[in-house]
């Protein structure tokens, strides 16, 4: 591995020395497990502040693409760039550092602490006191920023509850908060609204259309109501390949998409 | 599993906060504390020196391995064996009585020496055992463990083989001899209450709070940032220092050191001590030590008074551990943590209670 950590400047700084490259530019990329290819040769460009849905059935490969940006599981071929980075062999958390998030869709939390705590352990990640032996002080700007973030995703009533105390909903909401941490430059967002009562998809939906406007992501999700009124363009995908792609009008109206996707469901 | 120590969340933390420091260390540390302070004026010297330095010492190195285990889920059988490099390595470079190897460095360079040499080894062992996971760490760092014995009892140019080294003494700082029996008993004291607090403290750190994240969730860990692997490789090392200082205290208990001192049996006894005493609480390691040191001790008094032949010690200790992991797989920790369980527990529902 041929990375050096870079110094992480502001995102403005970022944004300047990366010029006007997009956020995310997947060329020819595919996913093989065995014979199975979950992904093959899926091309996608994302500019930064773009707000994109994934949508397809179960075995799409929509998770499976998460994998390979993220580099939970790395890309057989093709190559990922990220901010015009080539970031096709960097382990997750070099990807990581470099402002990519992701959320999971079964959440993967650390139950055991408070909310505040997986929020600070989530800046702590790409800062350099994830070293450090000595605990945060009162004044300290990361756990300043984490109870910042509490605010965001609306749980200030329960910052100091253990997580395992928590509703489902608002494991949902700490997830989010944690792919917040540590100035994101890309978010990729699975299923955030799996398993949420109508109210609290309003307010994912107010969470999400809250981030601020440079702040780009991809969101995979089966609600359309969820997934059509947070993004702007669509990407359908069938197996393993991306199938169609548009504004969510397009998508909505494509008699093809219909058949594939939405059948019966008046969505 | 809880991420966090069981005696002190966060939450506990913040309600607590308006009240100073010194009225925020529980009733028990003053207890403890006080009783810990003034044992040489109620302990004779055989307790003093036996009994509590040695075990002290095998707590401070069963600690270090209770911070791998506990926090970092990573079970090591090399930490005796880094110890012993500590220990060998304070006999080499500073004064024993094999003059033909040892260096006779003052102890101000011998000590640090030792310590950063046993921390080397203790990284690369962690090094090469953070690629492994659960039973095959387990059989990674016994190997080295048995690579060390052997090494150290065939290797006479800088190990002196089957003999060690004898004739390693503390220095005589501040004009005290450090291996009088009260004297001993506070060096070793320092030492492991210093280890003690500074691994609970870690626990809440950002680098021990990570720690415990890579041991639920490595995936998660990578996912927000945190490389994974490194973090594992510090671990070993900060558990190395643990290991190192006890080995050094050790040797100078006993005046020697010899491969025997980390032999195959004495690498497993660090195990049965963090596990007997248990690996949730920084705590534990000491109960262990305490325990293992005392049947160690009397196992054969007591076998011997019972009308059997006393050479079955090793069969008391065993069954003792047996008994223990028996009842709590947790350790004596689990058995407390049972206990006021079942007196908070409501007698009408059978359910656990908040109270005190």
């Amino acid at each position: 591995m041929t990375t050096v950590l870079e110094e992480r400047g502001s995102i403005s700084e970022r944004l300047g020395a990366t010029g006007t490259a997009n956020a995310l530019e997947l060329t020819g990329v595919s996913k093989l497990f065995g014979a199975l290819a979950a992904l093959s040769d899926i091309n996608l460009v994302v500019r930064p502040s773009e707000r994109r849905a994934v949508l397809g059935s179960n075995g799409a490969g929509k998770t499976t693409l998460f994998n390979c940006v993220t580099g939970d599981f790395p890309a057989s071929t093709g190559t990922i760039r990220f901010f015009g980075e080539d970031i096709t062999q960097f382990p997750p958390h070099e990807r990581i550092r470099r402002g990519l998030r992701r959320t999971y869709q079964i959440s993967l939390l650390f139950t055991g602490l408070s909310v505040l705590d997986n929020i600070y352990l989530a800046s702590t990640g790409v800062s350099r006191s994830r070293f450090s032996f000595l605990r945060p002080r009162r004044d300290d700007a990361l756990m300043a920023s984490a109870e910042n973030l509490v605010r965001v995703v609306h749980l200030e009533d329960v910052q100091h509850a253990e997580v395992s105390t928590l509703s489902y909903g608002q494991q949902r909401q700490l997830e989010i908060a944690m792919a917040l941490a540590g100035a994101p430059r890309f978010i990729l967002f699975d299923e955030p609204a799996a398993g949420l009562s109508p109210t609290e998809r309003t307010e994912l939906i107010e969470i999400l259309l809250g981030l601020p406007q440079h702040m780009g992501f991809i969101i995979i999700e089966h609600d359309m109501d969820v997934a059509l009124r947070v993004s702007e363009s669509v990407t359908m995908m069938h197996n393993g390949r991306i199938f169609k792609e548009g504004s969510p009008a397009e998508i909505e109206d494509d008699p093809e998409v219909q058949a594939l996707y939405l059948g019966g469901d008046d969505g | 599993m809880a991420v966090v120590d069981p005696f002190e969340t966060r939450a506990d933390a913040a309600a607590r906060e308006d009240r100073s420091w010194l009225e925020r260390i529980p009733a028990a540390y003053w207890v403890v504390g006080l009783v810990l302070l003034i044992m040489p004026a109620i302990a004779g010297d055989f307790v003093l020196f036996q009994i509590f330095g040695w075990t002290f010492i095998l707590g401070l190195i069963a600690l270090g391995l209770m911070f791998l285990g506990g926090y970092g889920g990573m079970v090591s059988l090399a930490q005796m064996s880094i110890a012993g490099m500590g220990g060998y390595m304070v006999a080499i470079f500073g004064v024993s009585a094999i003059d033909t190897i040892s260096l006779g460095w003052p102890w101000y360079i011998a000590v640090p020496i030792s310590l950063i040499i046993a921390m080397i080894f203790g990284t690369l062992t962690g090094w090469l055992a953070v690629r492994t996971e659960g039973i095959y760490t387990i059989m990674i760092t016994l190997a080295i463990a048995a690579a060390f014995f052997y090494f150290t009892r065939q290797n006479y140019v800088i190990f002196n083989g089957f003999s060690g080294f004898n004739g390693v003494l503390p220095p005589m700082l501040f004009g005290v001899d450090w291996r009088g029996p009260a004297a001993f008993y506070y060096l070793t004291l320092f030492w492991a209450a210093l280890g003690y607090f500074v691994v609970l403290y870690i626990s809440r750190a950002p680098f021990g709070l990570a720690l415990q994240g890579v041991r639920d969730n490595p995936r998660r860990m990578s996912a927000l940032g945190f490389n994974v692997t490194a973090h594992r490789v510090a671990a070993y090392t900060f558990a190395s220092l643990l290991a190192a200082i006890g080995g050094i205290l050790l040797t100078w208990q006993s005046a020697q050191i010899s491969p025997g001192t980390a032999a195959i049996g004495a690498a497993i006894d660090i195990l049965v001590i963090a596990v007997i005493g248990g690996l949730r609480h920084p705590v534990g390691p000491f109960i262990g030590a305490l325990i293992y040191v005392i049947l160690k001790t009397y196992a054969i008094d007591a076998l011997v008074a019972m009308g059997l032949s006393g050479e079955r010690f090793q069969l008391l200790v065993g069954v003792t551990f047996l008994i223990i992991v028996f009842w709590s797989p947790d350790g004596i920790l689990g058995l407390w943590d049972k206990f006021r369980e079942s007196r908070n527990r409501d007698p009408l529902t059978g359910r656990g209670g908040e109270g005190p």
